[in-house]
């Protein structure tokens, strides 16, 4: 398999990937709006980390879910699996993807035929991937996992979703991922449909999986407060683009994008001493329907948008080590250097190359 | 119809119950809930999902429909006519054709989701100015200069009017069903979950858009929503539901700082913060009780870290425990006017009191590795 050259390639490697979708529009002209505008992150096998993904609705999180899902296409940039585009897997190496890479999506109960029993998808995952060599062996490891997720398996097997509450069925999910130990869970806004005292559960048993079975985690939420209680690294998406990155307790010791600072003083602090000072100046933009590559992003609604923030797509610029911000506030700071795609043909070689 | 002496009230909710029907009995959504509404206040209701904060909301506003029902109670709302009398209205037994009066005159309704409420085929302006004509006398000019006027309150430009719904984004949709509900200068506005489905900039400038023009047109909020950080930031007081039930009544501040019912402070600790330590929460742990059952004596003793034996037999009544700080708990039995200090309220650390409490496990953690899924093919 493909266990020799594991050792330093991240497990999936989103590199520099652009998802651009057709607008209908009126009349002859076709317009492009870039979801996911050259955004690159990796997940690695060791050390496991839960990367956290923050953006508003209609930052092209879920796309970006989705790419890395193999659910979508990128239309430029490249998903790599184990140093494998996912588009060239082969058959046996596409299984092993869908196995190591799982996903958990935002509606518990949307995900769940609401004819057939919760432990269905429990038992569909061990029959499809031979989990289980008799029906015994099957609830055994069954029970076991869904006493990983702090749920009693008498309470959960054999009822319908609509038995369950919303954040039962979403520990279903994480149970039924655990089956299969994946490298890799994609998270696409996992707590928020689900109650406030419930949600410390969901998210303690991602951080236990992380120190227990190192499983790495994309973590995609909008509530910053959530990706924070995760910790390890975070990406800010804003319209598409990755306007800031780094770790999340630097990042938030000094969020240097104009965007991350608004977000911030945006979030309800639940203290009632410490209300808003003052009332938000923001002009609520619609998202650039167009797409305009060769200017900021955040350029429309920035405070201290300059001349050159219009004329040019700001690179990353690295504030501290690790810490990088993709705005001309910083452009005395040395820039980020471009990351390498993977040709075609060397495509085999990129593992010693790293 | 009584005149009411007490003027700083605006709505006393008394016993209410709001019940649905189902295959398997009743589901007691709300389940004998008594409280008061003062005049000019921004009052939150918090409570997890299923816990009947919006049928509560419903209840108040006479939307219930079957299979919901009102089993008994009563909702006293003292509409003000001049000065300080005040007409009292119980809106439970108000005939369908007064209550239809009553809303958006007096007491106007903001829904969750914008998206559902706004016509998707006629035009914004068609949709304020019916609701306007329908319970006022308004000309048409007097009408369209209303809508303007609000239209421009809540941040809106004047040609948002000939728009339709679909060509406005969610925040601007949000915002026209706040227009649509202070449009006839109501006193009471009943807002359920507003911001829920936006981005937390948008909710920013809702909210502060919600609390300046509660201030000017000196309106009563009624803010439902579960995320505990609105309430810190927007609400004068707050109630805090679960199982139907309304376990602690008191102003927001002193809720934040002493929260007096053991699942306010449940609530409340499970609130992820930037900044600080990263500890590891614990939550509330168990689930919700079923409305269709729920758990005799205090409903929440399952669930809770100090139960006592008198938790699972006895119902706590809701009793006043300090100065306008109202709380349904067996751990604060004596009332204000009985106690002769003022007695320590305080709960002991959450955290600590959940690892000790029986019956609650931490998550288990199963044995590292797991061969069960260790060979692919």
């Amino acid at each position: 398999m493909m266990t020799t050259q594991t050792q330093n390639v991240p497990v999936l490697d989103a590199r520099s990937v652009t998802k651009v979708f057709n607008i209908p529009t009126p009349g002859f002209q076709r317009e492009y709006i870039a979801a996911v505008d050259q955004v690159s992150l990796a997940l690695s096998e060791k050390p496991a980390r839960i990367v956290s993904l923050v953006g508003e609705s209609g930052s092209g999180k879920t796309t970006l879910a989705r790419m890395m899902l193999g659910l979508t296409p990128p239309t430029r940039g490249q998903i790599l699996y184990r140093g494998k585009r996912i588009s060239e897997l082969d058959k046996r190496e596409w299984w092993d993807f869908r196995r190591n890479v799982q996903p958990i999506f935002q509606d518990p109960f949307g995900i769940y035929n609401p004819f057939y029993r919760i432990d269905r998808a429990l038992d569909m995952t061990i029959k499809n991937f031979n989990l289980a060599s008799s029906s015994e062996e099957a609830l055994a490891i069954k029970s076991e996992a869904l006493r990983a997720v702090d749920l009693r398996p008498e309470d959960v097997i054999g009822r319908y979703p609509h038995q369950l509450s919303g954040g039962q069925c979403q520990r279903v999910m994480l149970a039924r991922t655990l089956l299969l130990r994946p490298k890799v869970i994609i998270a696409d806004e996992p707590v928020s449909m689900i109650d406030v005292a419930v949600r410390t559960l969901f998210l303690n048993i991602l951080l236990d999986f992380r120190d227990t079975y190192d499983i790495s985690c994309l973590f995609i939420t909008h509530h910053l407060a959530t990706a924070y209680y995760m910790g390890g690294p975070m990406l800010v998406l804003c319209f598409g683009r990755v306007v800031e990155s780094g770790d999340i307790d630097q990042l938030l010791a000094k969020p240097s994008h104009p965007y991350t600072q608004q977000l911030l003083k945006a979030i309800p602090t639940p203290d009632p001493t410490q209300r808003w000072q003052n009332r938000a100046n923001v002009k609520i933009t619609e998202r650039p329907l167009t797409h305009e590559g060769n200017k900021c992003v955040y350029v429309a609604r920035c405070p201290h948008a300059m001349p050159i923030c219009s004329q040019q797509r700001p690179p990353d610029f690295e504030i501290e080590e690790g810490h990088y911000a993709a705005c001309f506030l910083h452009q005395d700071k040395p820039q980020r250097e471009a990351i390498p795609q993977v040709s075609r043909r060397h495509r085999h070689a990129v593992g010693a190359e790293d | 119809m009584n005149v009411q002496s007490n003027s700083k009230t605006l709505m006393e909710i008394k016993d209410l119950r709001v019940w649905y029907r189902t295959t398997r009995g009743n589901a007691q959504a709300v389940d004998g809930v008594d409280l008061t509404i003062q005049r000019n206040e921004i009052f939150g209701l918090a409570g997890e999902s299923g816990c009947g904060k919006s049928t509560l909301a419903k209840g108040i506003l006479g939307m219930v429909r079957l299979p919901a029902f009102v089993e008994s109670g009563e909702a006293n709302f003292y509409r003000s006519v001049s000065g300080s009398s005040a007409v009292a209205s119980d809106l439970i037994k108000l005939p369908a054709r007064d209550m239809r009066k009553m809303r958006w005159r007096h007491i106007a309704y903001v829904p969750q989701s914008a998206m559902n409420v706004l016509s998707p085929v006629a035009r914004i302006e068609k949709q304020l100015l019916d609701a306007i004509f329908e319970h006022t006398n308004m000309s048409k000019k007097e009408a369209r200069d209303r809508m303007f006027e609000c239209l421009d309150m809540v941040g809106l430009e004047p040609a948002v009017a000939r728009m339709y719904p679909h060509e406005l984004s969610g925040g601007m949709k949000q915002r026209v069903t706040i227009a649509a509900a202070i449009s006839l200068k109501p006193e009471l506005i009943i807002a359920d979950e507003p911001t829920t489905a936006l981005d937390v900039n948008v909710q920013q400038v809702i909210l502060q858009e919600l609390k300046q023009i509660a201030a000017d047109l000196g309106l009563t909020l009624i803010y439902v929503t579960h995320d505990m950080a609105v309430h810190a930031e927007l609400a004068d007081r707050m109630g805090i539901m679960y199982s139907g039930l309304m376990v602690e009544v008191a102003p927001v501040v002193e809720t934040f700082k002493e929260p007096l019912h053991p699942y306010t402070q449940g609530l409340i600790s499970s609130i992820p913060m930037i900044g600080g330590g990263r500890e590891r929460m614990t939550g509330i742990p168990g689930n919700a009780p079923s409305p269709l059952a729920w758990p005799a004596g205090c409903r929440f003793h399952p669930r809770c870290p100090y139960v006592m034996e008198v938790c699972r037999e006895k119902v706590p009544p809701m009793i006043e425990v300090a100065p306008d700080r109202l709380v349904a708990c067996h751990l604060h039995p004596t009332p204000l006017s009985e106690s002769a200090s003022p007695a320590d309220l305080s709960l002991p650390d959450w955290e600590e009191a959940v690892s000790r409490a029986p019956g609650v496990q931490p998550v288990q953690a199963m044995k590292k590795g797991g061969d069960t899924a260790e060979e692919l093919s």
